[in-house]
């Protein structure tokens, strides 16, 4: 591998700059309230301009050396344990820095009128700040102690983000949730470091991929199930995926940036970037796909029966990365993809997560979108741009999910029949939920509160929502037509044996499906009047509506369970533990019973009689001796 | 050098004591500025201290008792060194944060502080520093012995005199629990003396001395369970937590950061190095407790309804890391114990000092006695969960690194009590997270006002040294390393290798 230079030898840059930015904000305090947000916005564009930098100083270079390491300090060294802090720059790191600086860095922006009202504006644009240097560190570093400072350097600001309105119940709970179900997944990921340690005694992406085809298949299949469930954790797929819908209780920015388009993605990100471990193992891999597919179909299953914007969206994004995952499990016929639907996600849904937060914005923070309807007749530019993240998620040609969705599809396929098909269906049901949310949004009648006065949002708002809407629009074509995208990652994740031509039987019968969706909720939503009240539903919405019994299974399966053992341990240490050693302490000082009304006099002969045994001791002791 | 930096504290803590009753507030200046002297003489001490050079270093050694080969033998390695630092560094922050009558009380109420003496208690502080360095630098079996029991005198009055309405009740039952150990302990210093013929307690003539293994077995477990009272480990642990729900805050600070440590520390020292072979023989015992330490200490400070006695339990878990990445025996684990002695004691320092800054003021140690700090004292809360990500082990703050090491290194010899281990770092996101958010969240229950200057300035250092260690935590292991190569040698364990070599070099390298 080489070294970095030029440019990409200040890559720290990207990190250290955001990074100062929250250091500044939290230290310094109120004084820097007036001009806290712009310091941040521009920390966070400043490292996007460094990005882009390093991404053409990247093109100037030849296929073979474009992936470069940049060694930054040591981290420790103990025994045969060395772990250096250092940064690889290569086709896959680089394509996130571009995402991750560019939308959030438009999400800074946006959010400097979202958050303007709000009195602690400048402590949510330090968390933001933190935010963007903590997912920088994820995708950058060079080993998986790097990632994991980074990974959870994210998972802080998540928590610190969801919880930001700590003064809301619901909101310090969600955030505690994302913490701790995120910690079951890095559960898995530190014994994923722990396997790679003692099998390869290295943790470093380059010894431990280079030492990989060594392994035998049944630790590298355990090395890949504990990647999976620290992503499961992160990208919030089955079984953990219960904290993303309670995550909505973030500001909207929060959502847009950290739980659809940055954050949630890195358990993508971790199974690409691990892929020559999963190459080696089937097992791991089909189960990857399994919970891609299942959690695909889960998540539009929810986003179906949501009457709140925010958690339809969430739902949303929950499919839409299990599609990402479906892809990764895949193997080479899927990390492209997985990571080209990722970047376009990234852009279509972090436009219609904003997009959400202007309507919310001008409906006085009401999410529920029963109450909306005819929006696009006073918000015409959240409508437009809404409207064309729409078109690019149902996977309309010609826009971007078009491009990104439809190759996974026709990939499951190639690998398996009912993997395929899970990820068809789940097409029709995205094309259902997504139609519903828009035509009771933005068409149909309006059922507004009588005090709303919906109204389009200021500019500051508006702008980064066109942006990102220019992305939902095109950018899948620009990746995807002429193999760009998966020429220039291939040196790092390899490349499908088959290319897909963009007009297929299977893409055809998907746009068929895709197009009764939409039929479907324009009858159901469009054409026919929504009540303001949700009716009652079958059995199917209110399985759906309840989160698939998500909550209600981890309730029983384990809070309750846990507080009856905790219950049980205090009881048990009160009475058992210390009651028997307090017992034994007064049997031997022949005492019983008495500990507990013991006076300071009392201690004093028992201290006495402590001295003097000891003293016996000793007396034998020596007398042994002689 | 470092019998001068032991007499220091103790000169001032007996000018602190004999100052006239008027001088309350005098005596509170002199003892902290004794307090930093102390401090900033041990910090340049220690740039002198060279890792490439002598296992002991600063040693100093005369005869004490000469008829019992008994020494005044002084001396630190680059473990005692840290433990040594850490200790210096808290004492100043702990008294300046010890100012106010609330802040020494250790009960809680919402009237007035019973009035106690300032004096007394700068005093106690300042000789228990005395004794904390001196029983770190001993390398002399008996001295050690002497510091381990003397430092029971200032702790039993700090909670005696300035706990809470039960005071009298955990102060003795501090004091049974160590006396018991000690006795145990004592003992087998006799013993040892004694099996080991050399007529001397230096550690240097001791280790290595050729005892009958099935002795060396009995005089291992009574050095042994001394330590795992001190430390403390399930199930002897259960006066930590009536300690701390009665003693002050500041006292804690020095109690469960420092003093415990001398338990993990006595079992580095002396029970791997004076009995090998012994405590291989009882390394899975060991690890069997240890794991269970750290479990049970976690579901049980989930459980727990009062700040301090919750914070207790968070340690009872942290010290079960660490006795297990001491008897896990390899290299990793061992730096990371020894690492974690150091983070622990300035995170649970910190935890317990916040904690103590919202008690003062609301007068409860009941967690639901709080709500809405965040919003009322956005400082205070702010400080509070920077300790509580410490004690999570958050990635970035010291106390990750100190546990990812002892798991790593356990997960190479021993994997299951390794990946039962890692389940207390869910339960530690539970533990903390679940406290602030009923703390801090929700709508506001209390008023009271936010941090002061003073109060800034005695928890921000070390909440800028968690932070700082946790990103370069070099330094200290490097300190760190020599002292385990010993002992690894001396308990003659090699690393296990890994299972397949790396084939080709790592990364490029400047």
């Amino acid at each position: 591998m080489h070294k970095a230079e030029g440019i990409q030898s200040v890559a720290w840059l990207l990190i250290a700059l955001p990074l100062a930015g929250a250091a500044i904000l939290l230290l310094a305090g109120r004084a820097t309230d007036k001009w806290g947000h712009y310091l941040a916005t521009l920390l966070s564009a400043a490292s996007g301009v460094i990005g882009f930098l390093m991404f053409g100083q990247m093109l100037g270079y030849g296929t073979e050396e474009r992936s470069r390491n940049l060694h930054l300090y040591d981290y420790f060294v103990t025994g045969n344990f060395n772990v250096d802090i250092g940064l690889q720059i290569d086709q896959l790191s680089i394509s996130f820095v571009l995402l991750i600086t560019f939308v959030g860095t438009l999400i800074h922006i946006y959010s400097i009128g979202y958050m303007a009202h709000d009195e602690n504006r400048r402590r949510f644009f330090a968390y933001l700040n933190l935010f963007v240097a903590a997912m920088l560190l994820l995708v950058l570093s060079d080993n998986y102690l790097g990632l994991y400072v980074g990974w959870e350097g994210v998972g802080l600001a998540s928590y610190l983000l969801i919880g930001f309105w700590q003064h809301k119940p619901t909101a310090a709970t969600a955030a505690k949730k994302a913490f701790v179900v995120n910690r079951v997944g890095d559960f898995g990921l530190s014994i994923a470091i722990m396997l790679m340690f003692a099998t390869f005694g290295t943790i470093s992406y380059a010894g431990v991929y280079a030492a990989a085809p060594e392994a035998s298949e049944g630790i590298l299949t355990a090395i890949g199930l504990m990647l999976l469930l620290g992503a499961c954790g992160k990208s919030a797929q089955l079984p953990l995926q219960s904290w993303l819908l309670d995550a909505m209780e973030g500001p909207t920015p929060v959502s847009a940036l950290i739980h659809a388009a940055t954050m949630v993605t890195a358990g993508v990100y971790l199974i690409v970037r691990s892929g020559p471990i999963f190459n080696l193992s089937e097992t791991a891999q089909l189960v990857v796909a399994i919970v891609g597919a299942a959690t695909l179909l889960a998540g539009a299953v929810i986003g179906c029966a949501k009457d709140d914007i925010k958690k339809a969206l969430a739902g949303s994004t929950m499919s839409q990365i299990g599609y990402m995952v479906l892809a990764a499990g895949l193997g080479k016929a899927g990390y492209v993809f997985a990571i080209a639907h990722l970047i376009t996600h990234g852009f279509f849904k972090a436009g219609m997560f904003l997009g959400a937060g202007s309507v919310m914005h001008a409906m006085k923070d009401d999410v529920d979108m029963r109450k909306y309807g005819a929006l696009r007749t006073v918000m015409l530019i959240t409508f437009a741009t809404f409207f064309l993240g729409y078109l690019a998620i149902i996977g309309v040609p010609p826009f971007s999910g078009f491009f990104t969705k439809d190759p996974i599809i026709e990939a499951a396929f190639e690998h398996n029949i009912v993997l395929g098909i899970c990820a068809m269906f789940g097409a029709a049901i995205t094309a259902f939920y997504m139609s519903r949310l828009v035509f009771m949004t933005f068409f149909g009648k309006a059922r507004w509160d009588d005090d709303a006065h919906p109204h389009e949002s200021p500019l500051v708002m508006t702008i980064p929502l066109m942006i990102l809407a220019v992305g939902s629009a095109g950018l899948g074509a620009f990746l995807m037509l002429g193999h760009r995208f998966q020429d220039f990652l291939e040196p790092i994740t390899g490349a499908p044996e088959e290319t897909h031509s963009l007009v297929s039987a299977n893409g055809i019968i998907t746009l068929v499906l895709v197009a009764a969706g939409v039929a479907y909720a324009w009858f159901r939503y469009g054409a026919a009047t929504v009540p303001r009240e949700a009716p009652r539903g079958s059995f199917l919405t209110t399985f759906a509506r309840k989160d698939l019994y998500g909550d209600a299974i981890n309730e029983s399966l384990l809070m309750r369970p846990g507080q009856w053992i905790t219950r049980i341990a205090v009881w048990f240490d009160n009475r058992g533990v210390d009651g028997a050693v307090n017992g034994l302490a007064a049997l031997i000082g022949g005492t019983s019973g008495r500990v507990r009304r013991v006076q300071t006099g009392f201690v004093r002969s028992y201290a006495l009689s402590m001295f003097i045994g000891a003293g016996i001791l000793v007396a034998a002791l020596l007398v042994v001796r002689v | 050098m470092l019998t001068l930096l032991i007499a220091l504290p103790a000169v001032g803590a007996l000018v602190v004591g004999l100052l006239p009753k008027a001088q309350e507030e005098l005596a509170k200046y002199v003892a902290l500025a004794v307090s930093l002297v102390v401090a900033v003489f041990a910090i340049v001490m220690a740039t002198g201290f060279d890792t490439d050079g002598e296992r002991f270093q600063f040693t100093q050694t005369y005869w004490w008792i000469k008829q019992f080969g008994v020494h005044w033998a002084v001396g630190l390695d680059g473990v005692s060194l840290t433990l040594v630092l850490l200790s210096v560094i808290l004492v100043p922050l702990v008294l300046l944060a010890s100012w106010t009558p609330a802040d020494r009380y250790g009960g809680a109420s919402e009237e007035a502080p019973p009035a106690r003496s300032a004096k007394l208690y700068f005093a106690l502080i300042l000789s228990m520093e005395a004794m904390m360095i001196g029983v770190f630098a001993a390398t002399d079996v008996f001295l050690f012995y002497v510091f381990f029991e003397a430092i029971l005198i200032p702790v039993y009055f700090l909670v005696g005199t300035y706990g809470g309405p039960q005071r009298s009740y955990a102060a003795v039952k501090f004091l049974l629990y160590s006396l018991f150990g000690g006795l145990l302990m004592l003992a087998a210093v006799i013993g040892l003396y004694v099996y080991a013929g050399k007529d001397s307690f230096l550690l240097n003539d001791l280790i290595g001395a050729n005892i009958d293994p099935d002795t060396a077995k009995w005089l291992f477990l009574g050095f042994f369970i001394a330590f795992a009272i001190k430390a403390p480990m399930v199930p002897v642990h259960t006066w930590l937590p009536d300690t701390a729900s009665q003693a002050p805050a500041g006292a804690l600070v020095l109690i469960v950061g420092v003093l415990d440590k001398i338990g993990t520390y006595g079992m580095i020292r002396f029970c791997l190095e004076l009995f090998p072979g012994a405590s291989k023989w009882a390394t899975p015992v060991v690890i069997t407790f240890a794991v269970i330490s750290i479990v049970y200490g976690a579901v049980l400070a989930i459980g727990q309804v009062d700040l301090k006695r919750l914070i207790a339990y968070t340690s009872v878990s942290h010290f079960g890391f660490i006795v297990l990445g001491i008897f896990a025996m390899t290299t990793t684990a061992q730096s990371g114990a020894m690492l974690y002695m150091v983070n622990h004691g300035f995170s649970t320092g910190a935890l317990f000092l916040a904690a103590g800054f919202l008690i003062s003021r609301r007068g409860s140690a009941r967690i639901d006695a709080y709500g809405g700090v965040q919003k009322v004292a956005p400082l205070l809360a702010g400080t509070f969960l920077v300790a509580g990500l410490s004690g999570l082990s958050l990635p970035g703050l010291s106390s990750f690194v100190s546990e990812f090491l002892v798991l790593v290194g356990t997960f190479s010899r021993y994997k299951v009590p390794a990946i039962i281990a890692t389940v207390g770092i869910v339960l530690a996101a539970v533990y903390i997270l679940w406290t602030y958010q009923r703390i801090a969240g929700g709508p506001p229950k209390v008023s009271f006002p936010d941090l002061g200057v003073r109060e800034l300035v005695a928890i921000g250092p070390i909440l800028a040294i968690i932070v700082a260690l946790g990103f370069f935590p070099k330094p200290i292991i490097d300190l760190i390393n020599p002292s385990v190569e010993r002992t690894m040698s001396v308990v003659k364990q090699t690393d296990p290798a890994p299972t397949v070599a790396p084939t080709v070099a790592e990364g490029v390298k400047p």
